[in-house]
């Protein structure tokens, strides 16, 4: 066990599993010499030479392309795309190739890539460099799609990536690299991908949501149990697809009172899904009706101060929503 | 290297190192995927089939790539119109039929996907998808895994002049340019975009791309499939020696429609396809061999009689194969089968 941050549990995953398989390599936009542009893979390159930590030209589609196919081939890459906001010019690569190359060629040929990209906002990166892109590629079938919360989750479930048989997204928090701060095991051991993850039990309302709005979360939870003895029931999506069906739906069932969370927008969200799982399941064994509290449905977050302070989630709202919830 | 002469014709292929055997073997498969091309055609119009898109016109440079590769060992990211090519390195009639009727033994894709998406494991025929030349990049990624792997073998990709627009063929060649990886890009440059003519896509030529890049491209009569070879050998020792990939458009013309969906006398006149059809690299081929002395009437006739029976009998097992179970739609989104496809 050892005190690490979540950007430093997702690069002893990387070297652990290099360690572990030498098909495994890391690619992306300074990724070696600099280490990349948050430290994700720094020393990496010093450990396993420049091919399998590749600083690649700046081109998001090749990097995805080339990738994808390296992995056809049976190779193991971690793709980075330096922000998910930059991500988009690989979208064809990705949905078009990696998503449908199993399914395509009738098992034929498979597609073990990793692609990892760095999402959200609160570190003054304005429009593009603050997005959380994650509903343009869910329900896009053939992905799989996994967003840590905890630095324990992230580096158990980019192992798990690694090893998956099919393509995965890898969306990690840039705001809570330095944020998230717990022991992390340094033995190897994998997060299934798949599985949520219950963060705190509680009888009176539930809480649905993945990445860094649930530290806030977390947070109102032990504020409103303390100051008003209201306890909340949290559950960590960790893998965004395929999702959780039965944990969704014991964690609705658990209060009744169901509020999703996520920072990319409302419309269209994750959220929206969870909350037609529910909707279709168990919506008669509700006490409330189903509460979002996401991203406003603005193109994307601006980088004035007032104005990503008031687009990003907090402790005091999400506070004051699920006392709302509680309430109701 | 001195040229054999028979007649006023000058033998070119065995300085280039292939046998006399093995040019006759080329004229087989380019006529094989013409008649092969010829009949899906047909059936198309018969109402057997729903769709074919066509590579007649192009068979003699996909042919000669063919025979320019090890065919044991590279990895092919060939483009839909690459019949004759995916003949050559071992698919068979009944495999292309099965494809064309959508039947579930079809290799390619267990009849999922369009004909002429190519993919087949075994013979390292890497599995294609309609957007245009998303391929590129992927036969880049074999190409490095080559070089990472340290395997002795290249990869070769295909597409049209048209796709040659698209940034995932600049972002690989650049790519593949800066890791001096073993790939050949080979553009097979028909002339037309479905009906946008050649002139209307480049403002440049192709090959000349490669210079940006930082290796070499070449220019080639996709019609003479001895002078396809020659090149295609001389990317793949550059290649395997280390030196990286080339860039390789090979000129010729589409004889047929895009597809059976498309009028091509709507955009371009009779007259400028009878004109082409005379500059046939398969004809040409045939007329080359037959000057050498290598080809008779009677060879072609026999020749034309076995692929006729190979087709007829293709056909025939291809549409009496069961055609996939309609659940199998829901099979192989994921490796498990936990999480197969819901409805």
């Amino acid at each position: 066990m050892a005190m690490m941050e979540y950007i430093d549990a997702i690069r002893l995953a990387m070297k652990e599993e290099m360690e572990r398989d030498d098909s495994v390599f890391v690619l992306g936009e300074d990724v070696g010499v600099k280490g990349g542009v948050f430290t994700t893979t720094k020393g990496l390159q010093e450990q396993f030479g420049e091919e399998r930590v590749m600083d690649t030209p700046l081109a998001e589609s090749a990097i995805a392309g080339v990738a994808i196919g390296a992995a056809m081939y049976g190779m193991k890459p971690i793709a980075e795309m330096q922000y998910s906001d930059f991500m988009l010019p690989a979208t064809n690569q990705i949905i078009s190739e990696a998503a449908k190359i199993r399914y395509r060629s009738n098992n034929d040929w498979t597609c073990p890539v990793v692609v990892r990209a760095p999402i959200g906002g609160g570190i003054f990166g304005g429009l593009y460099h603050s997005q959380c892109p994650e509903s343009i590629f869910f329900g896009t079938p053939g992905l799989k799609i996994v967003a840590p919360y905890s630095a324990y989750d992230a580096k158990g479930l980019l192992k798990a990536a690694v090893r998956d048989p099919d393509p995965v997204l890898f969306f990690e928090n840039k705001k809570c690299y330095k944020l998230i701060k717990e022991d992390v095991p340094d033995t190897d051991y994998i997060v299934p991908i798949g599985e949520a993850n219950l963060l705190r039990e509680g009888s009176d309302i539930t809480v649905i949501g993945y990445s860094l709005p649930l530290h806030f979360a977390m947070q109102a939870a032990e504020e409103l149990e303390r100051e008003q003895g209201i306890t909340a029931h949290i559950l960590d999506l960790r893998t965004l697809q395929p999702l959780d069906q039965n944990a969704i739906l014991a964690a609705a069932r658990q209060t009744g009172k169901v509020l999703i969370v996520h920072e990319d927008n409302k419309t269209g969200g994750v959220g929206a899904e969870v909350a037609a799982i529910i909707a279709e399941h168990c919506l008669f064994e509700l006490d409330a009706p189903i509460f979002r509290l996401c991203g406003p449905d603005v193109p994307a977050m601006p980088i004035s101060p007032p104005m990503e302070k008031f687009f990003m989630l907090s402790k005091d709202k999400l506070k004051a929503e699920m006392l709302r919830l509680a309430e109701y | 290297m001195e040229s054999q002469k028979t007649g006023g014709t000058v033998d070119r292929h065995k300085p280039l190192g292939l046998t006399d055997g093995q040019v006759i073997d080329m004229y087989r498969f380019m006529q094989m995927g013409r008649k092969y091309d010829e009949r899906s055609l047909l059936l198309q119009r018969a109402g057997k089939i729903n769709f074919h898109v066509s590579g007649i016109g192009q068979e003699a440079a996909q042919v000669a790539a063919a025979f320019a590769l090890d065919r044991e060992q590279d990895y092919f990211l060939p483009y839909y119109r690459d019949y004759a090519f995916v003949l050559s390195v071992g698919m068979t009639m009944r495999e292309l039929m099965l494809s064309v009727f959508a039947k579930a033994e079809d290799p390619n894709s267990g009849g999922r996907q369009m004909p002429g998406h190519f993919g087949h494991k075994k013979l390292r025929i890497v599995t294609g998808s309609s957007p245009v030349t998303t391929q590129v990049p992927h036969a880049v990624g074999f190409a490095l895994a080559a070089k990472m792997q340290k395997k002795p073998f290249v990869s070769f990709v295909t597409f049209g002049e048209g796709s040659s627009n698209q940034g995932d063929f600049h972002e690989a060649c650049n790519f593949a340019g800066v890791n001096k990886l073993p790939v050949i890009i080979m553009c097979e440059n028909n002339q037309y975009a479905i009906s946008v003519p050649v002139h209307k896509q480049l403002g440049g030529k192709v090959s000349d791309r490669a210079l940006g890049y930082g290796f070499p491209g070449v220019r080639v009569d996709g019609n003479d499939p001895l002078e396809v070879y020659r090149v295609m050998k001389e990317a793949r020792e550059r290649a395997l020696a280390g030196e990286g990939p080339t860039l390789i458009e090979a000129m010729m013309y589409r004889l047929s429609p895009h597809s059976t969906s498309d009028n091509d006398l709507a955009y371009r006149t009779k007259e400028e396809v009878d004109e082409n059809w005379k500059k046939d690299g398969v004809a040409a081929f045939r007329t080359y061999l037959t000057e050498l002395g290598l080809w008779s009437e009677e060879q072609e006739r026999d020749l034309l009689a076995e692929i006729n029976l190979e087709l007829k009998e293709a056909i025939a097992y291809a549409e009496n194969a069961p055609f996939p179970k309609p659940e199998d739609t829901l099979l192989h989104v994921y490796s498990d089968s936990a999480r197969e496809g819901g409805i």
